[in-house]
Parts: structure tokens; sequence; C-alpha cells
């Protein structure tokens, strides 16, 4: 895929990235780096910005200081034009956001055409195959109220996937889903990083993270406590932060002590 | 009347002892409350049946020969001629609506400024003065101009603009409706601002304001009778000017009741279609 491009070298860095909503300091002085075919999840309570994190990389947010460079671009540079670089970025939000009153094949296909001005044939050809890779191909004439949510988030992914990103960002994916339809929105995701897609996936899914992630950051309070592969930071916290945050995730029950 | 004289009745007998002591049980109280509703009705509409003067009435309002010399102008010519002129000041305002809505969400302040103020002056101000003013003002301020398709342009200009004002608010609060996700979907897979509202966000805003659209066409239908102002020939006649002046010549008011009677012939089934979406919406919300 052309996600890896030269298999080396930094697709996604964030430097002193700090983000503010009037008196609100969400993110403070973020400094983030991920490497071409990198899966990098993103953990943390909530509140602690890390979805602010997630939406500065495309700039749906736009950052109070700091820098964002994307394969080499720029996007906090004033001068970028700010609709080609998100091309190579895809991006999955927990509410799926699938286009109400498109065809699921319209949904995949309508940037194609209208931003790379694909024809309709090879729109659809290059749609087919992402429904398909997800596993959603036999519902491309469906529209997205009539899917459960774990085949509209799929669908999603396909959507992202067919303007052919170099990086993909997943905001919660599966947080509004019923557990039940977690396991194929994972297992999509799981396929796609086997295949070298470079991905920033901010998730509460320890699991997850801990099978597929090369690195995971733990962020609190806006700040970037701690990363390292999971095997460290999931497995063997080094700050107090971090362990209590995984003692409450990985045991609910226990919660309150 | 009939309606309020009833719970009068019912809380006095209520408050007339304890429940087992009542006269009347609760089923009988209101079989009595209908009973003398009813009564009441009838014996205003057997009044009226009395006094009023049957063959006068006839003569107003249901006069054969004046009925019978409507036609075929009433349907060929006053009919067609309201159709055209609602459907032409529809669609002007309808398109002028969708970009002042546009320019009232716009992040630049000139636009929304623009924006506002067409919507302010064109909303409050009444239709009939809106229509002199581009029947009459705009020739004189711009002796050589004329719009074109005559009587045709000025009214579709006259109630384009009127429906514009409301058409706008109406988008607005459309395109407001569409969850926020959508714009960011779209900008997330590199459409630009206008490429994802008019590819996204607008037709989903539109879907959302279908009903409160065709009351707006319907709101229209009858704004259009205020044409009369610029003064109408034969030809260019509609439907309230038709009634009016056939009214005048038999002195009857037959005609007024036939024109009035055609406009429902429109309005009535607009409206019907208006609660069979809103249902239909209602239905896919739930």
């Amino acid at each position: 895929m052309s996600a890896a491009g030269d298999g080396s070298g930094r697709m996604v860095e964030i430097r002193g990235l700090s983000k503010s909503f009037g008196d609100l300091e969400v993110l403070s002085g973020i400094d983030v780096t991920v490497e071409a075919g990198e899966v990098v999840c993103v953990i943390g309570p909530s509140g602690s910005g890390k979805s602010t994190l997630l939406r500065c990389v495309n700039m749906l947010e736009v950052p109070t200081a700091g820098s964002v460079h994307v394969s080499g671009v720029e996007l906090t540079h004033r001068d970028v034009d700010i609709d080609a670089a998100r091309r190579m970025i895809g991006m999955v939000f927990q509410q799926f956001n699938l286009f109400g009153h498109l065809s699921v094949m319209d949904n995949v296909t309508i940037a194609q055409r209208r931003v790379l001005r694909r024809t309709k044939g090879e729109a659809e050809r290059i749609g087919r195959e992402n429904l398909a890779k997800v596993g959603v191909a036999e519902k491309e004439s469906s529209y997205p109220p009539q899917l459960s949510g774990g085949q509209q988030q799929r669908v999603a992914i396909a959507r992202a996937l067919s303007m052919n990103p170099e990086v993909m960002l997943f905001d919660e994916p599966t947080s509004a889903l019923d557990p039940e339809l977690v396991g194929d929105v994972l297992g999509a995701m799981r396929q796609l990083a086997e295949e070298g897609m470079t991905m920033l996936v901010v998730t509460h899914e320890m699991q997850f993270a801990r099978e597929v992630a090369d690195r995971v950051l733990f962020m609190d309070e806006g700040m970037l406590v701690e990363q390292g592969p999971p095997s460290q930071v999931i497995a063997d916290p080094r700050h107090e932060r971090t362990r209590t945050f995984l003692a409450r995730v990985l045991n609910p029950t226990h919660a309150g002590e | 009347m009939a309606g309020m004289n009833s719970p009068a009745t019912v809380g006095k007998t209520r408050s007339s002892g304890l429940p087992g002591s009542a006269r009347f049980s609760p089923r009988r109280r209101r079989q009595i409350s209908q009973a003398v509703q009813y009564t009441l009705f009838v014996a205003v509409a057997l009044t009226l049946v009395l006094v009023a003067d049957w063959e006068r009435v006839q003569r107003g309002f249901f006069d054969g020969t004046s009925a019978a010399s409507m036609f075929p102008e009433l349907i060929t010519v006053a009919m067609k001629n309201t159709v055209i002129f609602t459907i032409t000041g529809y669609v002007l305002g309808f398109a002028l609506g969708l970009v002042v809505a546009l320019m009232r969400l716009s992040s630049a302040a000139p636009n929304r400024i623009v924006a506002l103020v067409f919507i302010e002056v064109f909303r409050g101000l009444p239709a009939l003065l809106v229509f002199i003013l581009i029947g009459f003002g705009l020739p004189i301020a711009f002796p050589g101009f004329s719009l074109p398709f005559g009587i045709y342009g000025t009214v579709a200009l006259a109630l384009g603009l009127v429906a514009a004002a409301y058409l706008a608010e109406t988008f607005r609060a459309g395109i407001q409706a569409v969850p926020r996700g959508q714009m960011e979907a779209a900008r997330s897979l590199g459409m630009s601002y206008s490429r994802a509202m008019v590819t996204i966000v607008v037709p989903q805003a539109i879907r959302i304001v279908i009903p409160p659209l065709t009351n707006e066409l319907i709101l229209l239908f009858k704004d259009s009778s205020l044409v009369f102002a610029l003064g109408l020939t034969a030809a260019t006649t509609e439907l309230t000017k038709l009634g009016r002046d056939v009214s005048i010549e038999f002195a009857t008011s037959t005609p007024l009741l036939l024109a009035g009677a055609t406009y429902l012939v429109i309005t009535v089934p607009l409206g019907y279609a208006v609660r069979r979406l809103e249902a239909r919406q209602a239905k896919e919300r739930r």
C-alpha cells in the first residue's frame, strides 16, 4: 500500500502542540511522532485531550500553538492548502458520520469523484474493493440508517480508505457501538494494521491496544504522561496516574478502591 | 358557548357531595353535557336557516349564470396565471433564499450583515408594498430599465423577494439542524467548505425543512393575489381579480366563492401532502 511510502520516515510529527478553548487549556505542549507503518494507540481518561489531539492532526481543531507535519507537509502553516493536505489523512469518527442522504456506494465514492475527480467506474471499483475488505460488500445499495452501528462504522472506514490516505486517524471508533458489534470493527482495523497502514487510534479497547499497537501513549489532563510499547505502558506502567487509570479500566468493578 | 357551559355544570354537580351521593354517574354527566352541546348547535343552525332569506343567499353565493360565465377563463387564464405567478416567485425565492441563508451562516461579517438586512427588510415589509415598489418604483427610478417577461417578471421578482426572506430563515434552521459531524466528515475527506455545503449539508437540510418549505408555497399562492395592485389585463388576470371582476359585473359573490374554491383545490392537497411528509419524518426519527 501507499501507506508505508518508502517504509521509513516520519508520517506524523507533532511539536509543542497546545490547544485552548477560551480559558480552558485542553492540550499543553504535546510532542508526538508516528513513523510510517506504525500503529499508535492513545489511551487516557475522558477529558484528557486525546480526541482533541487527534482532531488537531487534520486541523478539524486549529491548534493554539505548535506545529503539525503530516508526510512532510506542515498543516499548521498559514499558506497550506488544507483540503489537499486532508486527502492524505483518513479519519473515522466515534459517531460514524456517514452521509445519511446517500447510499453506501455513494458514501464511499462521492469524495473520490468530487475531490479526486475519479470517474464513476473507477470510484465504484475502488469503493467496492474497500467495502469488501471491511466485510460490508453486500450493503452497497443500502442507506446508512438501515445498517447496524458496526456496519456503519466499517462503511466509514471503507469511505476513508477509498481516498488512498497515507495515515488513518480513529477517534474512539467503537465507543458508540453495542458490545457485540465491536469485534467486527476492531477486526477490520487489525487487518488494516497488518497491511502496514500508519494508524493513530484513540481508544478504550485495551485488548486491541495490547495486541495491535506498536506504541501506546497515555494522556492525562492535556499532557502526554508516558509512552512506549504496550508491553510496558499497559502491562507495566511507570507512572502512578497510568496505573490508576488502567486499574479502573481493566477492573471496573473495583473502581472505588 | 356550549363548550364553556358544560364544565361548569360538571364542576357544580361534583362539588355537591361525595362521589357515591352524586345524583348522576360521571358517564351520565358526560352524556348530559354532550346533549346540551348538540341541542345548542342545532338551535343555532335552525335559527340561521329560518332567519335567512334563502332566495337572496342563493343569488349572492350560488348564482348559476355568473358562475357559468367564468368558464373556461377561470381555469385556462386565471388559475394558470396564479400558478405561474406562484411557481416563478417560489423558484426565485428558493434560489435567493438559499444564497441568503448561506451568507447568513458565512464566517465573513459583510456576508452576514447583508443577509441579515435583507431578511429583516423583506420579512418586515408588507408584501403589497413590495409589489408596488417593484411594479411602479423600479420603472420610475430606472427609466430605461424593464424587467423581462413584463408583468410576469415583475410578479416573480416581488414574490421572490418576499419568499426569499422567509425561506432564508427556514434554510438556515435546516442547515443548523444537520449534525456538525456531517461537515467534519466531508472536510476530513478533502472537500472544501463550499463543496461540503453543496454536496453534503444542504441536501440533508432541505429534506429536514420540506414541510415548512411547502407551507411557504401555500402562503405564496395566496400572496400572488396581491398582483392586482399592479393592474392586470384580461390575459394576465388571476383568480382573485377574475372573481372580483365577475362579481361586480353580475352583482353577486358567487364568482368570488368559486375563485376561493379554486385556491382550495390547489392548497388543500398541498396541505395534505405536508401532513403526510411530517408524519413520515416523525416515523423515521423514532
